[in-house]
């Protein structure tokens, strides 16, 4: 089960995945992008982090977390992390969280991305990454009425790996990098790559709970 | 590349110290949250103008804040949109009770980080109405893509519009206004070199000695296709053809026509393309009624220029002569 302090260090080891990926973040934003996205994120994780302790539930600490991404990320991404953050929380049982709940959150989360965003798979954006992660949790707790946490998060953070990885031959339909069009191609989305970070990072922090 | 600045990550704030130690009669700073509001504060009973987007593009947006003009700026980080917090505050902070109006350039964070805080407003119990602006035709707009950016018709927009609300307009009636020269308007630009943003500390995107990127947006977003640079004559009619042929503009069209320095571009050469944007419009049977010359929408250092073109009504023209009295724009004030 994933506990209040659970989510803390999984906000942690994100922010401090950011904080360490920040300069290759950028890079990946430079051809496709305007080069800030590293920027934008650690700013933004920083002050989610800043946020944590004030908070006494799952779903508490969910909605500071998206406060701080809301006000300090700046971009497309803190909208949208921000988003995703919220719609999360909104989903959060009272105290502690199963594989199913999880899932359900990550889902309503990735819900709301699109419903901000309008972006569909294939689009070269975040949400690339993030749909075959929040689908391989949904399968897991389908396959199993209460999973193994641990495996399921390595699950879904695989999948996500692969999404991140199959944006790199996709021509970009939302955001900045549609502007290249055809030239967008052969470049690894930068969001799809920060929300393999998101979902790797719970894999790592949550593998006690 | 060399800059006058002390630290990358301190850039924005020192420039609007002194952006606010250098204009006490006609705005004040904020920080944390970061917004610029005119002086005098909400007025009441007329609607609040608002605008904002990522800094680099001085004078546009704090430069606009003031008498007649924008009533509050919002600006982000270089180049990056702003938050919604600062635009919320920003927002009650010029709510007179008539309304706010956002105008928002279409870039996807700047459009999503307004419309979270349009909802947080309305939540707290202000009229909001947003106008995208979209004017550059360098983009396909299909939806494929983000859309067309906006850009040099920010300006002209915020000028009318801000006349309109210090004249009197309700909320929707200068929302529709923005809405209607946004319709009307086309623009253009071209880069002969790259800026550097502070914080990245290398050039945006490379460009050779003798090369020019045509349709540059003022982030340095790519253009239509990197040529051989070439005369100045030739430079403009690259520009002016595509914004004449997109609405289109024809015979007889009355226009306002901007020609825009990107920052790096001295006023001698802005003149100097002038005359010749003047010269295409004309031999396309346009009335060049006001014009607009200078750097007003800069994108840092980059040298470069942008042509704009609004279609101008007897109403747009009475609203353009109105006074303004901002640190970026005056006149009969
Ligand atoms: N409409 C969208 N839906 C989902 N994700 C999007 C959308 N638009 C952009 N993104 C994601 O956002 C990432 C870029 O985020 P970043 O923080 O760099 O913002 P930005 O686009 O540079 O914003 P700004 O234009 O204000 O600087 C992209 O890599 C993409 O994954
Ligand atoms: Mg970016």
């Amino acid at each position: 089960m994933i506990s209040t302090e659970d989510i803390r260090r999984w906000i942690r080891s994100y922010a401090d995945r950011i904080a360490e990926q920040k300069a290759y973040l950028t890079k990946l934003d430079s051809p496709i992008g305007d080069g800030d996205h590293g920027q934008n994120m650690n700013r933004g994780m920083q002050a989610a982090v800043a946020a944590l302790e004030d908070a006494a539930t799952p779903a508490a600490t969910l909605q500071a977390v998206a406060m701080g991404l809301i006000s300090k990320t700046g971009g497309a991404s803190g909208p949208l992390y921000g988003t995703f953050f919220l719609e999360a929380a909104k989903q959060a049982p009272a105290d502690a969280i199963d594989g199913a709940d999880w899932a359900a959150m990550m889902r309503a989360g990735l819900d709301g991305v699109q419903r901000r965003g309008n972006a569909q798979p294939g689009d070269k954006t975040m949400v690339d990454a993030l749909t075959p992660g929040v689908e391989a949790l949904e399968q897991a707790a389908q396959d199993s009425p209460s999973p193994a946490l641990p495996d399921i998060l390595q699950a879904a953070a695989d999948a996500t790996r692969e999404g991140m990885e199959a944006t790199v031959p996709m021509v970009a339909r939302k955001g900045r990098a549609s502007y290249l069009g055809e030239r967008s191609k052969g470049h690894q989305d930068p969001g799809a790559t920060s929300s393999y970070y998101l979902f790797q990072a719970a894999a790592d922090s949550l593998t006690s709970a | 590349m060399k800059k006058l600045i002390n630290n990358p990550d301190a850039v924005v704030r020192e420039s609007l110290q002194g952006f606010a130690a250098a204009h006490p009669d006609l705005v004040q700073v904020h920080f944390d949250p970061t917004y610029v509001v005119r002086a005098d504060g909400a007025q009441d009973g007329k609607v609040g103008v608002v605008s904002g987007g990522g800094s680099g593009h001085e004078p546009m947006h704090n430069g606009y804040v003031g008498r007649g003009m924008l009533d509050a700026a919002c600006p982000g980080e270089v180049f990056t949109s702003p938050t919604p917090d600062q635009m919320q505050a920003a927002t009650e902070a010029v709510d007179g009770g008539a309304g706010v109006l956002h105008l928002v350039k279409n870039y996807t964070g700047d459009v999503m980080n307004f419309d979270m805080a349009a909802d947080l407003a309305e939540d707290g119990g202000t009229d909001v109405r947003s106008v995208v602006i979209n004017d550059d035709v360098a983009v396909e707009d299909s939806t494929y893509t983000a859309g067309r950016r906006g850009v040099g018709a920010t300006v002209l927009i915020e000028k009318i519009c801000g006349a309109a609300a210090a004249d009197g307009y309700a909320l929707d009636d200068v929302a529709d206004l923005a809405a209607a020269c946004n319709e009307d308007a086309r623009s253009m630009g071209m880069a002969l070199t790259s800026c550097t943003v502070p914080s990245a500390g290398e050039p945006t995107f490379d460009l050779g000695e003798e090369e020019m990127e045509i349709g540059i947006g003022i982030h340095g977003e790519p253009g239509r296709e990197r040529k051989d640079i070439a005369p100045a004559d030739e430079v403009v009619d690259l520009l002016m053809e595509p914004v004449i042929a997109d609405r289109p503009f024809t015979d007889g069209d009355d226009v306002l026509l901007f020609v825009n320095s990107m920052g790096g571009t001295p006023m001698i050469e802005l003149y100097l393309a002038y005359r010749k944007a003047v010269e295409v419009a004309e031999a396309h049977g346009l009335n060049v009624v006001r014009n607009l010359v200078g750097p007003y929408i800069t994108s840092l250092e980059m040298a470069g220029m942008s042509v704009t073109l609004l279609q101008m009504t007897e109403e747009r023209i009475r609203l353009w002569d109105a006074p303004v009295h901002t640190p970026g724009l005056r006149w009969g004030a």
